[in-house]
């Protein structure tokens, strides 16, 4: 197996990810877009640990993992928020920043 | 090796296919399915990478907890079920430009950098055993400060979601 | 020995009393009582202190056989390694300082480390006590000035709303700081350094109903923070260069090899400088020091006179090769520890002068001071700065309690207009109060007068050459601290009383402490005096105590530290310039000679009066200036910026695209390229249109501007390397 062939489908599902995000209109599919480029990057973490034959990597993947739970709980309990202020969830919504 | 390769292929078929149907179908319930289809699977590549015990965690972790959490947001937010809304945004297509751009330049650079580096066959395989031990010798510090994260998380998104 | 190795408990058990006072303090003990815990506790560790100091001293008299560290007499240690306990340390100049070749007996510190503390990805990070010369005479300094402000504020802050907070953030101070003296490492003297800071902020903001309290709390933490980030920095690089976090480690290996790392070491001293600038108030950060004066009188004695600001003097003796060899003392004549410790002495002296409020002169008076030491450090007088250390926090501790005393007195002001005439009210006070104006005067015999008389000296001599800016800093600076000290006596103890109400001498708990400060700022010089003066008595074995005791010449005489003879015309000057700013001062008030009324008469003067009474306006540059600046106009700058250039330069990109558009459509050949024509500029039209969502404050937009933008630099790295 080439080193590669786990990159570029971590490269690949990275850029299907930030598409998701920049495209998706529902805030619930940007938070699952974000997992989506947080597994992308997981791989990359075990490909190349496998391959340097150091644990670290696998490591540093549970760690993401773990990071993500985070992300997600407070991700979702803002969004929570946001649709009960504003009932809506649609990011295209909220450009209270608008210049 | 071969059987491997087949396996990769089948799999990352598998992966990219609901990948790009997870960012394109109008269903958010279905979305959020095909999600749970890329995350299976690659939870199959890391046990392709021997990686056990993330391979575990992936389904656990990501699988069984993370996408009930999407499933209750979906719920909870009253998104509408079916094709009735829109799900992409108007300006799909500068964000299909960008991740074009992006993916060409990451994918150029991993080419020209790795080309056709082999994994290392044989090497040492790493079980979970090995990764506990290292997770609670090395790496103690940042598993505590992860540990006060996920509480700081959990506080935080009861304070936020909380009715009052 | 025992103490020097077990020296953990003595920061443990102020650490320990802070628990006690702050958990069972107002349950158990009764708030009113809760100073007996602390008073035991700060007895406790001042006795272990003396010992401490007793053993260090017997370990330099009589060395053990492990205690000895040979060196070569080029003073290039082959013997210091990286790792383990008890390998390099202090030495002893066998010699009182006089230069030329001699075999030096060096006395290791005593480091003890216990096993790891905790480990990262295969650092180690360890956690254990050094403990030499400097240590234990930090020790003994801060636990004798804790024991008495301990004593004092019981009579101070009686019946204080939070008695009990009060005690327990003194004992945790207290313990914050002999941590701190005894840190191991860097990163023990990073935490060490950030308890002190915390226990500053909640000592000034004691009384934090007040708006004025909290905010300069606030000022002193941020003021701090400004200067951690150059901590963090200055401590990442030595742990980058070195490789070990190991105090000893880091100085043994630069004094094996002085000038190899000079770069690292510079950049490494610059950022600790700016550490050392906010915590011991040296200029441009000094401002959060005056406004400290917020907190409890007792508390400004023990934090902002004492022992917390010195922990940046202390750190720079504590490194000193890295400042020494990064800054290049030895060689150069001018370098930015000198300049910043000198130009901060003067500039805090002259603002002594303008102020009403009498902890503001004495506030700036500290920093004055404090720019001594720093300056004196910079010059390469290691000793003289930390001798200057020694007696200043005694007769310092003395001045602000006298202070509070007054205060104490005279309801509770400050202000030294509503005070004078106190002389005949409280005579107890005010000849406490007039010895340790003396002695930080520098006048002789009192204290001061030895340790500024060796700064000057060091300043004079330098190391290869002199600092001859550094020295007229210092005596400017000798001249204007008695002048505004004597300023003080006059507006405080002399004339009629000012105030209303009858004032009061304090009472004994009081006093006393003020008699033992002051008794030590009396004889507080006997610890270092120059040889020439003790020969004639026989006693030329007591001579340079501190140097003898204190000094880490192993660390120092790799670098080539050298001391300078003692001068008698130097001690004149200085002698001097002391009393001519005392008499001057004297002729001024009590002779009502010279130009009174001139700030009022003359524009210049009184120009230079609010120059001064403002404080150089330098806490209108921080807040009106660079904060507002930052707050608002650069937020509506920010605003106009979107609403007129960024929309109309998209805009009008976008027309002049069309536009442009349409002139080739118009006059460049349409049958032709009209297709392409058209698509540019309706390309032109539609990025103009994209442009303009630039600011639609919708995330997703700013979304693709990141990721795009993380692609495009991406494209240019990858295609120029």
């Amino acid at each position: 197996m080439l080193l590669n062939q786990f990159l570029i489908l971590g490269a690949v599902l990275f850029c299907i990810g930030v598409y998701g995000v920049l495209a998706r209109k529902n805030a619930v599919m940007v938070l699952m877009s974000i997992e989506l480029m947080l597994n992308a990057v997981n791989i990359n973490m075990v490909a190349f640990g496998f391959q340097h034959e150091v644990v670290s990597g696998q490591v540093f993947a549970l760690f993401i993992i773990a990071v993500a739970a985070a992300e997600v709980g407070v991700g979702l309990a803002i969004v929570l928020l946001l649709y009960r202020n504003q009932t809506s969830i649609d990011v295209e919504d909220f450009d209270l920043m608008k210049g | 090796m071969v059987a491997q390769n087949i396996a990769f292929g089948i799999i990352s078929g598998i992966v990219v296919f609901s990948a790009l149907r997870m960012v394109t179908t109008r269903n958010i319930v279905h979305s959020a399915l095909f999600l749970v289809a890329v995350l299976a699977g690659l939870s199959g590549q890391y046990v392709l990478l021997a990686a056990e015990f993330v391979a575990t965690t992936q389904v656990l972790v990501y699988i069984g907890a993370v996408m009930v959490l999407f499933l209750f947001g979906i719920m909870l937010t009253k998104a509408p079920i079916g094709k009735s809304m829109e799900m992409t945004g108007t300006q799909w297509p500068i964000a299909a430009g960008v991740a074009l751009m992006l993916g060409a330049v990451i994918l150029y650079s991993l080419i020209d950098q790795f080309g056709s580096d082999r994994l290392t066959e044989g090497g040492k395989i790493y079980r979970t055993a090995d990764v506990g031990d290292e997770v609670f010798s090395t790496y103690i510090i940042p598993f505590e400060a992860i540990s006060v994260l996920l509480l700081a998380a959990l506080i935080g998104a009861i304070v936020l979601a909380r009715k009052d | 020995m025992w103490m020097l190795e077990n020296a953990f408990l003595i920061p443990l058990i102020p650490a320990l009393s802070f628990a006690v006072i702050l958990f069972f303090g107002k349950r158990f003990i009764g708030a009113d009582r809760v100073h007996v815990i602390g008073i035991t506790a700060v007895s406790l560790i001042w006795v272990l202190s003396l010992v401490a100091a007793f053993q260090w001293t017997q370990r330099v008299e009589h060395p053990s056989p492990d205690a000895i560290a040979q060196i070569s007499a080029d003073g290039h240690g082959d013997d210091h390694a990286d790792d383990g306990d008890d390998h390099a340390g202090a030495a002893m100049d066998s010699e009182s300082g006089h230069g030329g070749g001699h075999s030096s007996v060096l006395i290791s510190p005593v480091v003890t480390t216990y096993s790891k503390w905790w480990s990262n990805g295969g650092v180690d990070f360890a956690v254990g006590t050094h403990v030499d010369g400097l240590t234990v005479l930090l020790l003994v300094v801060v636990a004798s000035i804790s024991l008495l402000v301990h004593i004092y504020s019981t009579e101070y802050v009686k019946g204080d709303r939070r008695y009990v907070h009060y005690y327990a953030f003194l004992s945790l101070f207290t313990a914050a700081m002999l941590f701190f003296v005894m840190a191991q490492n860097i990163v023990q003297l990073v935490v060490g350094w950030e308890l002190v800071g915390v226990c500053s902020f909640g000592l000034i903001g004691h009384w934090w109903e007040e708006k004025p309290n909290t905010d300069a709390a606030l000022k002193a933490f941020l003021t701090n923070r400004v200067g951690d980030i150059g901590l963090l920095v200055g401590m990442i690089v030595l742990w980058g260069t070195f490789g070990t976090f190991s105090i000893d480690g880091i100085n043994a290996a630069i004094s094996a090899s002085p000038g190899t790392q000079h770069l690292a070491l510079l950049v490494a001293a610059c950022c600790l400088m700016a550490a050392v600038a906010s915590k011991s108030g040296q200029f441009p950060l000094h401002t959060w020091l005056p406004d400290a004066m917020a907190g409890p009188t007792p508390v400004s004695a023990l934090i902002h006179a004492a022992t917390m600001v010195v922990a940046g003097v202390y750190m720079i003796a504590r490194l000193y090769p890295v400042f020494y060899d990064g800054f290049s003392i030895g060689t150069s004549s001018i370098n930015l520890m000198a300049l910043i410790g000198g130009f901060t002495a003067l500039m805090g002296a002259g603002l002594a002068f303008a102020q009403w409020d009498i902890k503001k002169v004495l506030a700036y008076s500290t920093v004055s001071q404090l720019g001594y030491m720093v300056m004196a450090l910079g010059v390469g007088a290691w000793t003289a700065a930390i001798f200057h250390l020694f007696t200043h926090a005694f007769f310092k501790a003395c001045l602000f309690l006298g202070a509070g005393s007054v205060s104490h007195a005279a309801h509770h002001t400050f202000d030294m207009r509503k005070m004078g005439g106190l002389k005949k009210f409280m005579p107890q006070t005010y000849w406490t109060f007039v010895i340790a104006t003396l002695a930080l005067s520098g006048i002789f015999p009192f204290a001061g007068f030895w340790s500024k008389d060796e700064i000057l000296l060091g300043a004079k001599v330098g190391q290869q050459n002199g600092y001859p800016l550094m020295l007229i800093f210092g005596c400017a600076v000798a001249f204007m601290t008695a002048a505004y000290m004597t300023r003080v006596v006059w507006y405080t103890f002399h004339g009629e009383y000012r105030g209303h109400g009858h004032p009061h001498e304090s009472p004994k708990v009081m006093t006393v402490p003020l008699w033992i400060l002051a008794g030590m700022a009396v004889v507080g010089g006997a610890f270092n005096l120059p040889g020439p003066v003790l020969e004639p008595f026989g006693l030329e074995g007591l001579a340079h105590r501190v140097q003898t005791y204190a000094e880490p010449s192993v660390y120092l005489s790799g670098l080539g530290l050298s001391h300078p003879d003692p001068s008698l015309s130097m001690a004149l000057i200085g002698l001097g310039l002391a009393l001519s700013g005392i008499i001057v001062t004297y002729l001024y008030f009590w002779r009502k000679m010279g130009p009174h009324g001139l700030t009022e008469r003359n524009k210049y003067a009184k120009a230079g009066y609010t120059f001064l009474e403002n404080k150089y306006y330098l806490d209108y540059l921080y807040n009106d200036i660079i904060v507002a600046s930052i707050k608002k106009p650069i937020a509506n700058g920010a605003n106009w910026f979107n609403q007129n250039v960024l929309d109309k330069a998209v805009n009008t990109a976008g027309e002049s695209a069309r536009d442009s558009g349409r002139w080739i459509y118009k006059w460049i050949d349409q049958g032709a390229i009209d297709g392409s024509v058209n698509a540019a500029a309706r390309g032109a039209d539609a990025s103009g249109e994209g442009l303009r969502t630039i600011q639609s404050g919708k995330v997703q937009n700013y979304g693709q501007l990141l990721f795009g933008a993380a692609a495009v630099l991406a494209i240019v790295f990858v295609i120029v390397i």
